[in-house]
């Protein structure tokens, strides 16, 4: 992130309630729907739900505490486990390729006297405009040998396409889905970072005799390091998500299981088979997850920082 | 949209002595815009396919060459205007709904949050920029499901509220208004009308604001694509398809399509035209999109 302004200090004098006020708005919202629907989800994760006799009339089911059970067969879920394993293993396929990607779109649209950079940079931009669903659903035609223009070329060279809607090519459609959605967006991100570096570290450079590559390397790439590391953690954030693509591939192949990401089956165990309870404590499971992965990287982020310079 | 927007200022200023590189023949860098063109056709592959899939008919998707244009487009378009009585046109239409007012809300909530946080030191600062940020590590669904059922309380689930209020809050939008708060307003400035005897609300309202209206309006974009993209939320809370966002309709249709191929080409033709809308705010407000707004702006 960029240094903190040196200022701020002048404001500091008027102890005022002001900012106070200022963070009203967003105080409230934050309460009603982060704070209240997270404490009723570890409530509801504790929770379970009794059936007396047949489980008929309005006092058959009542619910009651059922302590940590919930947390045990939920994290006993080999489900949740296989799950947690494919979303692992798309994440380690995506993030690198999608930030690799970012990171070189970026640094050559700051190339100087590069031609049809704001047409690149738009078009590459572009797919952030289209939904995930969207997306999926454009890229799943296009996985469907009858469809793919890819296939076809490859038929007319009398060769044949890989699967990519079963096994193990199921990974590589769903990548290849993200990497097509986000990698413009995270060109963005460091572009400007780019963008935002003074002029006067490369006239430096480029008086010393630098190539534009050597500069690249020598000193944008660390002097962007800030928001690679931001956009390593959305990414990786994002991926543990995902959510729209997988469902809307579902019709299509039947590789892809109701429980194949995390948030799938907390959707399936909520929905389609009516145990909220279970869910909540799944769901707890997944946000500590995500809060401890996060936490963690930031600290290795911080210690690395500190230590290394 | 206020037009207070100032000329995007140029990174390299011209007050610099520059003897190389101004020297040096304006050559095209091929190389690398050769290697830009590529990634943008990669990226027009799944765009050009769908306005070419859209123009054709039933008989001709599975038939024709991929990227041959077909017959059918103005039939598809009749098509799924009519079906169920025009249901696509509602979704578009609150897709609009959901976005613009979640956007504009959120942006507005977002410009006062990160003002504060960017201008003003205050006890538990920091802690409260962690707490709001912490709210983008949230799983969605860990959200969704009680949020549901929270609203299903308060008899909104199945609601437009139930799909509108939730999107107003945005981490991301705070963290990128108080970004271009504390690189858009120079201290000096707000020190200077405090002296004037200007009253914190009203400092904000006629000097800040009006400092951060880029940055807002790109907080507006931002926001304003997520929630017309989101689909998990509007999936959980809706059951009625008249108040679906498009995200969701397509979704539905395309569930059906799985069983009734006929509905492909609805799919096809309805996904087209599901991202014109976010495409031309793209196009038509590029220059809020100018994102080097946010270097320059304060640097001296």
């Amino acid at each position: 992130m960029a240094s903190p302004p040196p200022a701020a200090r002048a404001l500091r004098r008027r102890g005022s309630l002001a900012p106070y006020g200022f963070l009203g708005p967003a105080a409230l919202l934050f309460t009603l729907f982060f704070a209240l629907p997270i404490g009723f989800a570890v409530y509801l994760s504790l929770r379970a739900v009794k059936v007396k006799g047949l489980g008929l009339g309005s006092h058959a089911r009542t619910e009651v505490w059922a302590g940590l059970s919930n947390y045990t067969s939920a994290l006993s879920d080999s489900e949740l486990l296989s799950g947690s394993g494919r979303v692992l293993l798309y994440g380690a396929l995506l993030v690198p390729t999608m930030l690799g990607a970012a990171l070189f779109f970026a640094l050559l649209l700051d190339v100087p006297r590069v031609r049809f950079g704001a047409f690149s940079r738009l078009v590459i931009f572009l797919p952030y405009a289209v939904p995930g669903i969207v997306a999926s659903t454009l890229w799943g035609f296009l996985y469907l040998p009858q469809v793919s223009p890819g296939y076809y070329l490859l038929t007319q060279a009398g060769m044949s396409g890989p699967d990519l809607l079963h096994g193990g090519g199921l990974y590589l459609a769903m990548a290849n889905i993200a990497v097509w959605g986000g990698t413009g967006f995270n060109m963005i991100v460091i572009y400007t970072s780019l963008r935002a570096l003074p002029a006067e570290l490369y006239e430096a450079a480029r008086l010393d005799g630098c190539s534009e590559l050597q500069i690249a390397l020598r000193v944008k790439i660390p002097l962007v390091a800030p928001s690679l590391v931001l956009t390593f953690f959305f990414s990786m954030i994002a991926t543990l998500q995902v959510f729209a693509e997988p469902m809307t591939l579902k019709p299509l192949t039947n590789s892809m299981s109701s429980t194949w990401s995390p948030l799938m089956k907390v959707y399936r165990d909520a929905f389609v088979q009516g145990n909220v309870y279970s869910a909540a404590a799944t769901s707890v499971v997944i946000a500590a997850a995500t809060l401890l992965l996060s936490f963690g990287f930031l600290k290795l982020v911080n210690k690395r920082t500190n230590g290394g310079s | 949209m206020s037009t207070t927007t100032a000329p995007a200022p140029r990174r390299t200023a011209p007050a610099l002595p520059r003897k190389g590189s101004a020297a040096a023949p304006r050559r095209t860098a091929w190389t690398p815009t050769l290697l830009l063109l590529l990634g943008a056709v990669y990226c027009l592959v799944p765009v050009v396919w769908v306005v070419t899939a859209a123009t054709k008919s039933r008989q001709e998707l599975f038939t024709t060459f991929t990227y041959a244009p077909g017959s059918g487009f103005w039939d598809n378009l009749a098509e799924l205007s009519s079906y169920r009585g025009g249901v696509y046109w509602q979704w578009m239409a609150n897709s609009a709904l959901y976005a613009g007012a979640g956007a504009l809300l959120s942006a507005a909530v977002s410009g006062v949050t990160g003002y504060a946080l960017a201008k003003y030191r205050f006890r538990g600062r920091s802690t409260v920029f962690n707490v709001l940020l912490a709210g983008v590590l949230m799983p969605p669904i860990t959200l969704a499901v009680p949020q549901y059922l929270l609203m299903s309380k308060a008899g909104l689930a199945d609601s437009y509220w139930s799909v509108l209020l939730p999107s107003v809050l945005s981490p991301y939008g705070i963290y990128l208004s108080r970004i271009y708060a504390e690189a858009a307003i120079p201290d000096e400035v707000v020190e200077a009308a405090r002296v004037d005897g200007a009253r914190e609300w009203r400092l904000f309202r006629s000097v800040a604001l009006p400092m951060m209206v880029p940055g807002l309006v790109t907080v507006f974009l931002f926001q304003f694509v997520a929630i017309w993209n989101n689909f998990l939320l509007p999936y959980i809370m809706l059951g009625d398809d008249h108040k679906f966002p498009v995200t969701v309709g397509l979704y539905s249709l395309l569930q059906q399509g799985a069983n009734e191929p006929a509905l492909y080409t609805l799919v096809i033709t309805g996904a087209l035209l599901s991202v014109l809308p976010l495409i031309a705010l793209f196009l038509g407000m590029q220059r809020y999109w100018r994102v080097d707004l946010l270097s320059g702006a304060v640097k001296s």
